[in-house]
């Protein structure tokens, strides 16, 4: 379990006082002036060798996106675009850092906007968080009224930070569709290449980041590159914010070492699985994108990247939500298709058409109205919408549906077998269209 | 995707205009993009024009286009991209939308809408009879960790019952619904845990001690930390120090306490008037004495976290005098602190035959109810008896962090006994 002093987050209950006066009295923006004199290569190395992953979801190493932005400016302004636009279902930790947190993420906006040769970020917030972004604009009013950002600041490093936000789209989580959407379009997905890092928000050299990669770069710095190293496992390093939701004793939030089992994880904090352990059926260990792994799989195995890439599934942003036996998992899968169905940006024609096809099909899965040889056809269609499409939505579409016939086949086949000895004699087979 | 359209032209009103507040609000917004780039600025336009308006109308959308010199597609498109903008008129006092996503499923969101679906309409977006009450199910939230949940307004009501949501709902047909509390309707602070934390304990420890220095008044009066984190809104989840949800609401002569130069003042009189004067003044000018005594202290200890945590506001006046013995604020510290540790026990009973129930008072919950029973209450007549000082005991013992004073305990019980005598 991960000691008390080794937390980054240490108000992210807000429990404490949450002004820049506090923060500092927690050691934020502690002479940040001396991390930004570490210099941009040395920033970005110590972040290198921290090993800290992306946390928005697809654990890309954070030091190495800093590194892909230009080193000499060719007259384009760079621009840093933090990604708070939080709506993976089961995710909610970056609205806990906005907040009760602030800081953290304001001095690493800094701190990241140095490494990038960049002088304003901006902060693409979700629109549903409104209190969320009024105690966040109020913590930069804070700061710039202290010094600490804007012109000649005390920092050392001249910058801006701007809150944008948006208005309901899961789409815009995607880098590229924030961008869009910070420029005042639809959130419709870019093409890559080129990638941001070349030609972002208006053309312009952009890193775009999740919140708590950012949040955590200024405790690392300080810290070392060694301490953060040295919490989890080689690869899976640091600590992660674990939000704990469906059917567990008390969900919550909480901030625990990378690597920590399912099982510690559950007990130590969130009083235990809803009827114990062996009540366990499934869970989605990162958000509703990544596969459902069974419950006696993931029980003893470690939350991390690697190992849930294992177990064929992944720790997205980290958002475990469990399910007991009491749930009726075929339905749990639907809702999530439901759910893409009505986020998909309608750009590309397989997600558009894919994703309304796959919802459909799923109702009938969830009654077992369907035949069996559809099982095999549902699992061909979400192969063709994976990596069919400009953005990940597709892919995120397509697994939890992939994950429930991998993991819970036999269950689709019971409900269909009992949906056809219910059905009246004679009556004739499923003949509609999918349509 | 969705399909979205705007209202029919018989529902659109003639015109639309900021208001002055947000046509200044507007041009902040616009300042914030670099020059050529204020398209940009469309979706906090929009997003303004709505809750100026309740729901985006045509004209709004054209005035949006006109102000930010873009062609009116561009300006429809996005309005009917971004699914968080009403393109019908809502209900007039609430807006219901009901998270329905797997979290919140998995915890009993369908329950919630069955009970919008009676109590509002049967499908999404219809408003009530009268016109007052409107609901929809909106994709996740991002409150997965208090499931299920509601949003209204700007303000996401969490850990819900069905029988909960009724109450809000009636709440806010009788345009009560200010007085519901925001944030989770259990007895949980945020996102953390029910029944206590299970990490940053010793940081609790910490705060905890904090209060007690506090006086156990109500913290967030007396001791503002500063403007950060604490924006203008009652909204608990905002505010900078209430822990937990509860109705309290920062009226504005709070916020003129809050104000340095009005704290150090009250303090002033509060030395003069002693034990009588009001709570946040003594308070305020408790954490100001500490402050001067216990300077250099290490954080563990009672008094130096006080002293961290006035750093807010008072900490300044003491680093600036040292010892903060001259400091205006000491005279009223020095007697508020001493009332602290005047703090009288209240008289204490064994177990009755026939305890109270607690819980009847607003703000006592199972676990708070524990703890009350462990120290010795019992009775609800016992906390109707209470002193302000015996208040202040009881608040710094269970570290309620003010919440007596705030959710008015004594009072509630007051009337719940007198209610039993006339029976």
């Amino acid at each position: 379990m991960l000691a008390d002093k080794d937390r980054i987050f240490t108000n992210i209950y807000g429990i404490h006082d949450k002004s820049l006066k506090g923060a500092m009295k927690r050691g934020h923006w502690d002479n940040t002036k001396a991390l930004i004199e570490m210099g941009r290569e040395g920033v970005i190395n110590v972040m290198k060798e921290s090993g800290l992953r992306g946390r928005g979801g697809a654990g890309f190493p954070t030091g190495l996106k800093w590194s892909f932005m230009p080193k000499e400016s060719d007259g384009r302004p760079h621009y840093l675009v933090v990604n708070a636009d939080e709506s993976e279902p089961g995710t909610c930790k970056d609205r806990d850092i906005m907040r009760h947190d602030p800081h953290t993420l304001i001095e690493g906006c800094v701190i990241a906007g140095f490494a990038m040769g960049a002088n304003t970020a901006y902060i693409y917030i979700r629109g549903e968080y409104i209190r969320e972004r009024e105690a966040l604009q109020a913590a930069i009013d804070e700061c710039y009224d202290a010094g600490l950002l804007g012109r000649d600041n005390k920092c050392g490093w001249d910058f801006d930070v701007y809150v944008h936000h948006g208005a309901g789209a899961y789409i815009c989580g995607e880098e590229t569709a924030m961008l869009e959407s910070l420029e005042g379009k639809k959130g419709l997905p870019r093409l890559k290449p080129p990638f941001p890092a070349n030609v972002g928000l208006w053309g312009c050299p952009t890193t775009v980041n999740n919140v708590e990669s950012i949040a955590v770069a200024p405790t690392i710095l300080r810290r070392g590159a060694s301490w953060f190293a040295g919490i989890g496992r080689e690869k899976n390093t640091g600590t992660k914010l674990f939000c704990v939701s469906g059917h567990v004793e008390r969900p919550c939030t909480v901030e625990e070492e990378m690597s920590i089992t399912f099982r510690e994880l559950v007990d130590r904090h969130c009083g235990g699985v809803r009827g114990g352990a062996d009540n366990l059926l499934a869970v989605i260990p990162g958000g509703s994108s990544v596969p459902l792994v069974p419950g006696d799989q993931i029980i003893d195995a470690p939350l991390d990247f690697d190992s849930l890439r294992e177990l064929k599934s992944g720790l997205g942003t980290a958002a475990v939500i469990v399910m007991d036996k009491s749930t009726d998992i075929v339905k749990a899968i639907a809702r999530i298709a439901y759910f893409y169905r009505h986020e998909s940006c309608g750009q590309c024609t397989p997600c558009r058409e894919g994703t309304g096809w796959m919802w459909r099909l799923m109702q009938r899965m969830v009654e077992g109205r369907a035949q069996k040889r559809e099982i095999d056809m549902l699992f061909d269609v979400t192969k063709q919408i994976e990596g069919h499409t400009i953005c990940a939505l597709g892919d995120a579409a397509a697994w939890p549906i992939q994950g429930l016939i991998r993991h819970f086949r036999p269950e689709m086949e019971r409900r269909i077998d009992e949906f056809t000895r219910n059905a009246e004699p004679g009556a004739r087979p499923v003949l509609e269209a999918a349509e | 995707m969705s399909v979205r359209r705007l209202a029919e032209d018989h529902d659109q009103p003639e015109r639309f205009a900021f208001s002055d507040e947000n046509a200044k609000w507007a041009d902040a917004t616009i300042a914030k993009y670099p020059e050529g780039r204020q398209q940009s600025a469309v979706i906090p336009l929009l997003m303004r024009a709505q809750e100026q308006e309740g729901w985006v109308t045509q004209p709004a959308i054209e005035s949006v286009a006109d102000m930010l010199a873009m062609p009116y597609i561009r300006v429809l498109e996005v309005a009917t991209f971004y699914t968080q903008f009403q393109l019908k008129p809502v209900g007039k006092k609430a807006h219901i939308q009901v998270c329905g996503t797997t979290p919140c499923m998995l915890r009993g969101s369908e329950g919630l809408i069955e009970v919008c679906r009676r109590r509002i309409h049967g499908e999404p977006f219809e408003l009530s009879e009268e016109g007052a009450l409107s609901w929809e199910e909106v994709e996740c939230q991002g409150a997965c960790v208090n499931a299920p949940m509601v949003m209204i307004a700007k303000d996401a009501y969490e850990d819900l019952t069905p029988e909960r949501l009724e109450e809000i709902i009636d709440a806010f047909e009788a345009g009560r619904g200010g007085e519901v509390p925001v944030g989770p309707q259990v007895d949980r602070t945020s996102s953390a845990p029910l029944g206590g934390l299970t990490s940053l304990t010793s940081e609790a420890e910490a705060g905890r001690t904090d209060t007690k220095s506090e006086d156990g008044k109500t913290a967030e009066q007396s001791v503002p930390p500063s403007k950060a984190g604490r924006p203008s809104t009652s909204a608990p989840e905002t505010d900078a120090t209430v822990d937990s949800p509860s109705p309290t609401k920062s009226t504005p002569e709070d916020e003129e306490v809050n104000t340095d130069g009005r704290a150090a003042k009250e303090a002033e009189e509060a030395g003069r008037e002693g034990d009588s004067s009001s709570g946040n003044a003594a308070s305020s000018a408790t954490s100001g004495s500490d402050v001067g005594r216990d300077r250099g202290k290490p954080i563990k200890s009672v008094s130096g976290t006080a002293k961290s945590n006035a750093d807010g506001d008072r900490g300044k006046d003491a680093d600036e005098k040292d010892g903060a013995k001259t400091v205006q604020s000491v005279d009223g510290g020095e007697q508020g602190s001493a009332k602290r540790e005047d703090g009288e026990q209240p008289p204490m009973i064994d177990k009755p035959k026939q305890p109270d129930d607690l819980k009847k008072i607003n703000g006592i919950g199972p676990r708070i109810e524990e703890r009350l029973q462990e120290i010795g209450v019992w009775t609800i007549r016992q906390i109707s008896n209470w002193s302000d000082a015996e208040v202040a005991w009881v608040d710094a013992k269970l570290s309620f962090r003010g919440r007596i004073e705030r959710e008015e305990w004594v009072h509630q019980a007051k009337v719940l006994t007198n209610a039993g005598g006339a029976e």
